[in-house]
């Protein structure tokens, strides 16, 4: 049994919070009928959806809990978002987005490209920023949606969401934001955001288990199902709920909406700590991203002349969990799009570790990670060709 | 998470060799930073012309490390007549093994070998300094983002006995960003299919004399190794049903089930395929 990891790795998962999984327990055991089964034991059920419903919406600051779609992932919210702007306004044929969303929208944009769909990327800066000047020419009178996401899953780069969502509606375009990164760590006001048609979220990255996520669909935007089948969800998404997860990812938007100020305080605090004491201590380091808006959970540290692979072999071995935007560590060759797009020297892209926080993090991980750091870097640029010749 | 067995972890922990030789006889460094790994190694000889020491040092995974550890352990004591014919998988087996997406890391060590050996013979005027490579690629660019050459492609099929493009992108790279030379990696490995299968005796007299078990055996045999994995790349594949008389019967399957050029796949590449390896007589249908 290894010891318990120092998770530092909370953008890819979160741990499911001990309160969620006691939520969900009666409906893994007793509680198992069909909420849309017409006796009362599925109606006790369709109740706990419900009730789910509005923990959601009070979530993301949303009007009514009629607006929320309850789906099995973020991946799947975006690719309904899209799908359904496409069959729901068919004379428009352009999307815009942004070159540094997640693959769960840039493929679907890619594929519906096949299908005769003009696709246009915002491109950004050195710091991830979005081109605000691109992004005002490119929305124009045949873009069908803009989708941009609210924050990057791997810079936390926050993005103009709300000035984005305005652009689109003067031009009588959907907007989208895949927001699987920022709900639970920022706070949410829907309600006033009223160029925000729809949203994406996932439950598993604010401590709900994986196979839940939701689909934020204002009212009043029409909206052509993906899952096509049964009558569930009104209609909007079939297939029998996933009554146990959706009920856990309620327990977790009201454990979230309660900490919220703790993600932006003491999760932000050690976030800053191991980030500034990098920068103090180790050197030839960039952080990749905009601190001016980024999530206080999420920092990308580049660690130059050495591969992100072998750094995080290392740091696994002392039971550290970080992720890398460098090619070895998925099996593509080639390192992150995102780092990539935001023009990163290759030195710098190779060896980018993401350390993303949550609120179970504890300021002894962080002391625990930086007293390890220090010697990984110097063990793995003693080997390096480019630290020696860099020395000379 | 890869699976990294004892041996490489050892190599990757505890690298035997690394830094640098200050009046090395034989330096060469391959590959480079945009392409997530890169190798320089140094070679001393003695009076005897053997490999007395070596040095490495090495940007890159964690296998790369270890492949270019193994390595140096590998060829020291060795004349560099022995050196040359070092293989990638000789690196392997010293590793016990590595994952398949991570066999670029064993041929990048083989490289830098043969690299490092062309620079002593180009140093001492000998022959054979020029035709390895040492950033100077032999051959032509087939791989733009990774700038992989025919020659090596070949070189590394040869030695892996590889079948498929996307085997070379595991060993190589190349087609491993943006795809775009796919197409051309299988066309040079189809080309040395086809040389190295006219070295071997023909086996195309005799099928006519097999008998039918035997015959079912050989059309299986072409259809595993030089049609099904051309079919796999485009997302397909292809199934033997049966053989009646010289009419072979087959499924099609995947993308190439209901492809409007199924017929054109038929008579193009599976019947011209088994026409070329057993006999000109077989003819193909779809059962």
């Amino acid at each position: 049994m290894i010891r318990k990891a120092v998770y530092f790795d909370n953008n890819a998962t979160t741990r499911v919070a001990p309160e969620v999984r006691d939520a969900m327990l009666p409906f893994l055991d007793e509680l198992y009928a069909n909420p849309s089964s017409i006796h009362r034991f599925g109606g006790q059920l369709a109740a706990c959806v419900e009730e789910a419903r509005e923990r959601m919406a009070a979530l993301l600051g949303a009007e009514q809990p009629s607006e929320i779609l309850f789906t099995s992932c973020g991946t799947e919210s975006d690719s309904s978002a899209l799908l359904s702007a496409a069959s729901t306004c068919p004379k428009r044929r352009k999307i815009v987005t942004t070159t540094v969303e997640h693959p769960a929208i840039l493929n679907r944009v890619r594929d519906l490209a096949r299908h005769g769909y003009r696709i246009t990327e915002i491109p950004v800066d050195g710091k991830g920023r979005l081109d605000m000047d691109f992004a005002r020419s490119a929305i124009d009178e045949d873009t069908l949606i803009v989708s941009v996401m609210w924050a990057n899953n791997e810079t936390g780069n926050i993005y103009p969401v709300e000035q984005l969502s305005e652009m689109a509606h003067s031009v009588g375009a959907l907007f989208h934001t895949d927001a699987v990164q920022a709900v639970g760590k920022v706070p949410f006001r829907l309600s006033e955001m009223p160029g925000i048609d729809m949203l994406s979220l996932s439950g598993h990255k604010f401590h709900a288990p994986k196979g839940v996520g939701a689909l934020y669909i204002r009212r009043g935007v029409r909206f052509h199902p993906f899952v096509l089948g049964g009558h569930q969800e009104g209609g909007r998404r079939a297939g029998t709920e996933n009554v146990a997860s959706i009920v856990g990812m309620g327990k977790a938007a009201e454990l979230a909406l309660a900490s919220i100020e703790v993600e932006n305080t003491r999760v932000r605090a050690l976030r800053d700590k191991l980030e500034q004491t990098v920068l103090k201590t180790i050197p030839c380091v960039r952080v990749n991203g905009d601190p001016e808006h980024r999530l206080p959970n999420t920092t990308n540290i580049s660690f130059e002349y050495i591969e992100g692979e072998s750094i995080l072999m290392l740091l696994d071995l002392d039971n550290i969990c970080a992720s890398s935007g460098s090619a070895c560590t998925t099996g593509s060759l080639e390192p992150s799009h995102v780092l990539r797009a935001m023009g990163v020297p290759y030195t710098a892209a190779h060896g980018a570790i993401r350390f993303s926080f949550s609120r179970y993090n504890t300021e002894e991980e962080v002391d625990f990670t930086l007293s390890k750091l220090p010697g990984i870097m110097e063990k793995l640029r003693a080997i390096s060709p480019y630290w020696s010749s860099r020395n000379k | 998470m890869w699976n990294y067995n004892e041996k490489v972890m050892d190599h990757f922990l505890n690298p035997r060799n690394v830094g640098e030789i200050a009046d090395a006889d034989a330096v060469a460094e391959v590959g480079n930073m945009s392409c997530g790994d890169a190798l320089k190694l140094y070679l001393k000889l003695d009076e005897a012309g053997k490999i007395c020491d070596v040095k490495f040092q090495t940007f890159g995974c964690a296998s790369a490390i270890a492949s270019s550890s193994a390595l140096t352990e590998l060829v020291k004591g060795m004349t560099l007549e022995e050196a040359s014919k070092v293989t990638n998988r000789d690196i392997v087996a010293v590793l016990g093994d590595l994952p398949e997406e991570k066999m670029h890391c064993s041929v990048m060590g083989m490289e830098a070998l043969q690299a490092a050996i062309a620079d002593y013979r180009k140093k001492k005027g000998l022959p054979g300094g020029e035709g390895l490579r040492n950033d100077d690629h032999e051959g032509r660019i087939v791989c733009k983002c990774f700038g992989v050459t025919d020659v090596q492609i070949r070189n590394v099929a040869r030695i892996n006995h590889l079948k498929t493009a996307a085997q070379i992108t595991e060993y190589t790279k190349a087609g491993g960003a943006c795809g775009h030379c796919l197409d051309k990696i299988q066309e040079i490995l189809d080309d040395l299919n086809r040389e190295t299968a006219g070295e071997g005796e023909s086996p195309k007299d005799e099928f006519s004399s097999l008998t039918p078990v035997r015959k079912i055996l050989r059309i299986q045999d072409v259809i595993d190794k030089e049609i099904r994995p051309r079919l796999e790349h485009d997302g397909g594949s292809i199934e033997l049903i049966d053989l009646e008389g010289s009419v072979v019967k087959v499924r099609l399957k995947g993308v190439c089930a209901t492809c409007p050029n199924a017929t054109l796949t038929l008579r193009k590449l599976v019947q011209a395929k088994l026409n070329e390896y057993l006999s000109p007589d077989l003819t193909v249908e779809e059962a």
